[in-house]
């Protein structure tokens, strides 16, 4: 293959095709990006605003913790639930920190099979913040139960009663996905960061640093033996993990889908939840990253490109979303189902038309912005937008929950949903264990996939001759 | 840690206690080239240690295909039969069949419907299936790898501290039938690593 010469040096946000932008900003040797990697983690203090973050979020997440122990000890009746607004914030929670964990697993999983080498700047992180959600979505249908003490009864433990769950239920397939998806993130999570700990093994300045990472490192050595069958592993866990991402959203869409209210009953939950999901998380990720990048000083990592390529998926979910959003109206319509139609009209117009515009105005109109290039170049603008993307996928949620439950069939039994205090301080203690995690994985483990990373660097390749291009 | 090249930083000790000798480079093409060498010279026991995959070294090496997928494959067929067993035994059956622990199917009736109804146990076996072949692909990659493995000449050698950094470096074992001290270090030389460095068991 010829490549067509380049008489200029080569832009890290050239839109030329015939030029491949560089993933890593001025870096020329491995030892380098190590040490600018780690830098964070082996400065002796973290920067002043991780200390601010880190307390602000602890309290949150005590208080999170308060408020669960208040409910378990009283009861579900301190949340807004009610009959027929079953379920309130518990499951829009969980749907949204599910949809969160989305990003993650895809960047490694997807975009590592489609062999798109940006991945290895942010898969790192973006599976940690996968790992976070899932935590914290999982804490929500937990206590959801009423008695949180009898959670195990979710799984098919043998029992002095002979009980078994209801396989046919689409509540029990959400056990089995979430749960899966939950280890298999974290296998993945881990075994990409083994070499990296290694690393952080072989740098350890004190002892106790050197036993902790030694023994989380399984005494990698870097063997290209060892190699060979940990790049197979990768391989095969990313082609499980791909179905697995697609899969689990499709199944925490049948909690609603399988369901006969209108509003919920539709086939085309499956893929607008996972367009959702992974619009949402990609928001975060983008949310997340862009302190982080500032923060710990990695532009040369994260490149503008990087968080351009971000921003355009973010733009192509988001419009798949808009689509769903239309295509639900149309189906309504054209359906001749009057409870169907209701639904829809009721949304838009009805008691909670509200959130029904914020959601709109957040996942539709927002990341429509990101056709600017401009835009797509200005980090806290992005920042800005990403925000407001996460405000709206929970508002979706919301409103799907919710204004299905409240006014379904018979008017006689129509209801209204409001939260308590306790359901929006649990919401937004659930922030605080997100980023309480967050923050200490940022200070204790590796950010970034430094041994992919210097994968991808042309020095990485042993058959680069000079001047010769084998890219 | 520079040092010239080709200089050998070892005394004269007694091969006894020698577990390999190890060559350090600074190139993926230095050690790409020194691995190809190795192989043609007949050397067994050698491995390289490397901070990331070069690309194509484990075939420059001679290294096998790993029987890994193979494995995984029938974990996943092991965890789809569970799942399968798993929702017909629990959700249909009225039988015991367990003889020490006492376990018994729960039918549940709901609206007539049929209680094998094989399209609501995809999802479950999906996932098991998944489960079960991430689970073993991770402790088969560790398993087969040797992996944990806390105490390794490597490890134990300070010299070896930048192998997950950014040196390359080929060890051949002393075990190794063509290995004898003087041979193996001339033929390293030949190689023209930054240095070379003795392993210890």
């Amino acid at each position: 293959m010829t490549t067509l010469p380049i008489d200029h040096p080569i832009d890290e946000l050239s839109d030329d095709p015939r030029e491949r932008p560089p993933l890593v900003l001025n870096h020329h040797d491995f030892g380098s990006v190590t040490a600018e990697i780690l830098r964070a983690n082996e400065a002796k203090r973290p920067p002043k605003a991780w200390y601010i973050a880190f307390v602000i979020s602890f309290l949150m997440m005590s208080m999170l913790g308060v408020l669960v122990g208040y409910l378990v000890v009283t009861g579900v009746g301190v949340w807004g639930n009610n009959s027929p607004a079953m379920w309130g914030f518990p499951i829009v929670n969980f749907v949204f920190w599910v949809g969160i964990g989305h990003a993650g697993t895809l960047i490694s999983a997807i975009l590592f099979l489609f062999r798109q080498k940006w991945r290895t700047s942010i898969n790192r992180f973006a599976e940690a913040m996968t790992i976070f959600a899932v935590i914290c979505a999982g804490l929500f249908p937990g206590i959801h139960i009423g008695r949180v003490w009898l959670a195990y009864w979710l799984f098919p433990i043998p029992n002095q009663m002979d009980m078994w769950p209801q396989f046919r239920s689409p509540l029990l397939w959400d056990v089995f996905a979430v749960g899966t998806y939950f280890t298999v993130s974290l296998l993945f999570w881990y075994v990409g960061m083994i070499p990296d700990l290694a690393t952080l093994r072989d740098r350890a300045t004190n002892k106790v640093q050197a036993i902790a990472y030694g023994i989380v490192a399984v005494g990698w050595r870097g063997s290209m033996r060892h190699w060979h069958r940990y790049e197979r592993a990768y391989l095969l866990l990313a082609a499980l993990a791909t179905p697995l991402v697609l899969s689990v959203h499709s199944v925490v869409s049948f909690d609603f889908a399988v369901a006969q209210l209108p509003g919920w009953h539709t086939t085309i939950f499956p893929p607008y939840f996972v367009a959702g999901a992974i619009f949402s998380g990609f928001a975060m990720v983008l949310t997340l990253a862009i302190p982080a990048r500032e923060l710990w000083g990695l532009e040369n990592f994260i490149t503008k490109r990087h968080i351009e390529n971000m921003c355009k998926i973010v733009l192509l979910t988001g419009s798949m979303v808009g689509y769903a959003y239309g295509m639900e109206f149309f189906i309504a319509w054209y359906s001749g189902e009057i409870y169907e139609s209701f639904a829809f009209i009721n949304r838009a117009f009805g008691q909670y038309a509200w959130a029904y515009w914020i959601m709109v105005s957040c996942n539709v109109i927002c990341p429509q912005l990101f056709w600017f290039k401009a835009i797509r170049r200005n980090v806290w603008v992005i920042f800005i937008i990403t925000l407001f993307v996460n405000l709206g996928m929970w508002f979706e949620r919301f409103v799907i929950t919710v204004t299905s439950l409240a006014n379904d069939f018979l008017p006689s039994s129509w209801g209204w949903f409001e939260p308590t205090w306790v359901d929006v301080g649990t919401f937004v203690g659930s922030f605080g264990l997100f980023m309480t995690l967050f923050l200490l994985f940022i200070r204790f483990l590796p950010i970034l996939a430094i041994s992919e990373i210097k994968g991808v660097m042309p020095e990485a390749d042993p058959h680069a001759h000079h001047g010769e291009d084998h890219a | 840690m520079s040092d010239t090249t080709g200089k050998t930083m070892t005394q004269d000790s007694p091969e006894a206690g020698l577990w390999g000798l190890a060559a350090q480079f600074d190139s993926t093409a230095g050690i790409y080239a020194a691995a190809t060498k190795t192989r043609e010279a007949g050397y067994e026991w050698f491995d390289c240690h490397v901070p990331f995959p070069v690309h194509g070294l484990d075939k420059a090496m001679g290294v096998k295909h790993t029987i890994l997928p193979v494995l995984v494959f029938f974990a996943g067929l092991t965890g789809l039969c569970v799942a399968i067993f798993l929702q017909v035994f629990t959700n249909s059956l009225q039988v015991n069949l367990w003889a020490l622990v006492e376990v018994v199917g729960y039918q549940f009736d709901v609206s007539g419907k049929p209680l094998i109804s094989t399209p609501a146990f995809v999802p479950v076996a999906f996932e098991l299936t998944v489960l079960f072949s991430a689970v073993s692909c991770v402790g088969l990659m560790l398993f087969l790898n040797k992996l944990p493995c806390l105490y390794h000449p490597i490890l134990k050698s300070p010299k070896m501290k930048r192998i997950t950094d950014d040196r390359f470096v080929l060890v051949i074992e002393s075990k190794d039938p063509k290995f004898t001290r003087a041979t193996a270090e001339k033929f390293m030389q030949s190689l023209n690593p930054e240095r070379i460095v003795e392993l210890e068991h």
